[in-house]
């Protein structure tokens, strides 16, 4: 399987459970009052300072026969958890988390808090309130964060080149098969493969900046924002 | 390395920084004007492309070192590895094997194609995983992530990998791992540089790199 096929399977299944483990964090985070809730954002902000190498030494680490992640993985699965897909997957979430979060937090503190009174005051409980007042008018928030997971997954590299064994078809991805390319002097293949990623990245971040800016206004904002 | 560097202060009074990367990255930034004054690299035949490219000082390319493999197994492993030799690594309760990966490292070259020339190779493909570099491979198994390794010897001396079992693989097994130098043409300090890598391939820096896992070169 070729690698940039492998790389976007990564970003698209790191997206995916981000924004299922995301959105009750980002929930969380933007309505609760407990004063201690800076200790979490701290915690949600940390991949974005902390170099790859990091994490990926204790991500290597826990994932080891004696990590909490490996036990785990050892007494579900009958295997470990490193120079495995599932391997890569669990560090590229914890790796990408602020890019999945962080845009989900801004745009649910963004809600009108009287639109929130207002449907509550007409009865509907917080799950309906959130389906139906809060995630419509977070979209373009639930959009970035999607999205960013997805290219920052795809432009990774140091924590997957810690804990992937490069593994063709199962956790080369498309960064370390040009890491690959270039300490194996073959700049062509190298330079096809980054001129590629380069453009990815280019049209995720236009498509990020276009729906901020609303350069399209979908139909959903029209309906609900008044 | 170091010791060579800490040894030679001694002597002359010159000091040595040591930048450590991988062959084929340094290659890059050399061909690219990195100051660097020596070349050293696991794989004689990056300095040679360098040579031929124009980069380094003519003549002054020399092989100062020949690397050696082992099978490495951390000490609570229950795999026999002195009575098993080989045959540990077919071990069912050896489930990953690490080792550089072939196509970027030479230790994994010579790692690869030792496996093939004990015909093991086939049997043991589907346990491998591969480092970005020797060291890698070598964290590979000392953080338990794989039951066995092939690394270098020179590797199997440093403090985080003494914990460990050693079955050296016989030298005629697989290809000699040349180490190769050179004096770049980028040198500021031509001189000094010069005195340094005659003293990595004289009696005292050869002696120093024996005792750190190495073999003398083949040739002189």
């Amino acid at each position: 399987m070729n690698s940039l096929a492998l790389s976007f399977e990564l970003a698209a299944c790191v997206a995916g459970l981000l924004l299922l483990i995301g959105t009750p964090v980002a929930y969380w985070l933007a309505y609760s009052h407990w004063r201690g809730k800076f200790l979490l954002e701290s915690i949600v902000a940390l991949p974005l300072v902390l170099p790859p190498t990091v994490v990926g030494f204790y991500a290597l680490l826990a994932m080891g026969p004696r990590g909490p992640l490996g036990k785990m993985w050892m007494v579900l699965f009958g295997h470990g958890l490193a120079f495995t897909f599932g391997g890569l997957v669990v560090a590229s979430v914890v790796y990408s988390f602020p890019f999945g979060v962080q845009p989900l937090i801004a745009s649910f503190e963004a809600v009108d808090r009287k639109l929130l009174e207002a449907s509550a005051v007409l009865g509907s409980g917080k799950w309906q309130t959130f389906l139906r007042v809060i995630l419509p008018l977070s979209l373009p928030g639930v959009v970035t964060a999607v999205v960013l997971s997805f290219a920052h997954t795809l432009g990774e590299f140091g924590v997957v080149l810690m804990v992937g064994g490069d593994l063709a078809g199962v956790t080369r991805t498309a960064s370390i098969d040009i890491y690959d390319r270039v300490e194996t002097l073959e700049y062509g293949e190298a330079n096809r493969l980054a001129l590629l990623l380069l453009a990815i990245a280019f049209g995720v971040l236009c498509l990020v900046y276009a729906v901020n800016r609303r350069v399209w206004t979908p139909a959903w904002t029209r309906w609900t924002a008044k | 390395m170091e010791e060579l560097g800490k040894d030679f202060e001694e002597k002359t009074g010159t000091k040595i920084d040591v930048s450590y990367g991988s062959s084929g990255n340094f290659f890059s930034q050399l061909q690219n004007g990195a100051p660097f004054d020596l070349f050293f690299s696991a794989d004689v035949a990056y300095p040679r492309k360098l040579e031929a490219q124009g980069f380094v000082e003519p003549g002054t390319l020399r092989d100062y070192a020949l690397g050696r493999i082992v099978i490495w197994m951390p000490n609570d492993s229950s795999v026999d590895l002195a009575k098993e030799g080989w045959h540990a690594l077919l071990d069912r309760r050896v489930q990953k094997i690490a080792i550089a990966n072939p196509e970027l490292a030479p230790y994994g070259r010579a790692a690869a194609s030792a496996l093939k020339k004990a015909g093991i190779y086939n049997q043991v493909e589907a346990k491998l995983v591969y480092g970005e570099n020797i060291s890698q491979a070598a964290q590979f198994v000392q953080s338990g992530n794989a039951q066995a390794g092939i690394i270098a010897l020179s590797l199997a001396f440093s403090p985080g990998m003494k914990d460990g079992k050693v079955w050296e693989i016989p030298p005629e097994m697989h290809p000699r791992i040349e180490q190769g130098a050179a004096l770049l043409k980028n040198a500021r300090n031509r001189s000094a540089a010069l005195a340094f890598l005659n003293f990595v391939k004289s009696a005292s820096g050869i002696k120093i790199l024996e005792q750190h896992g190495f073999s003398a070169p083949a040739s002189n």
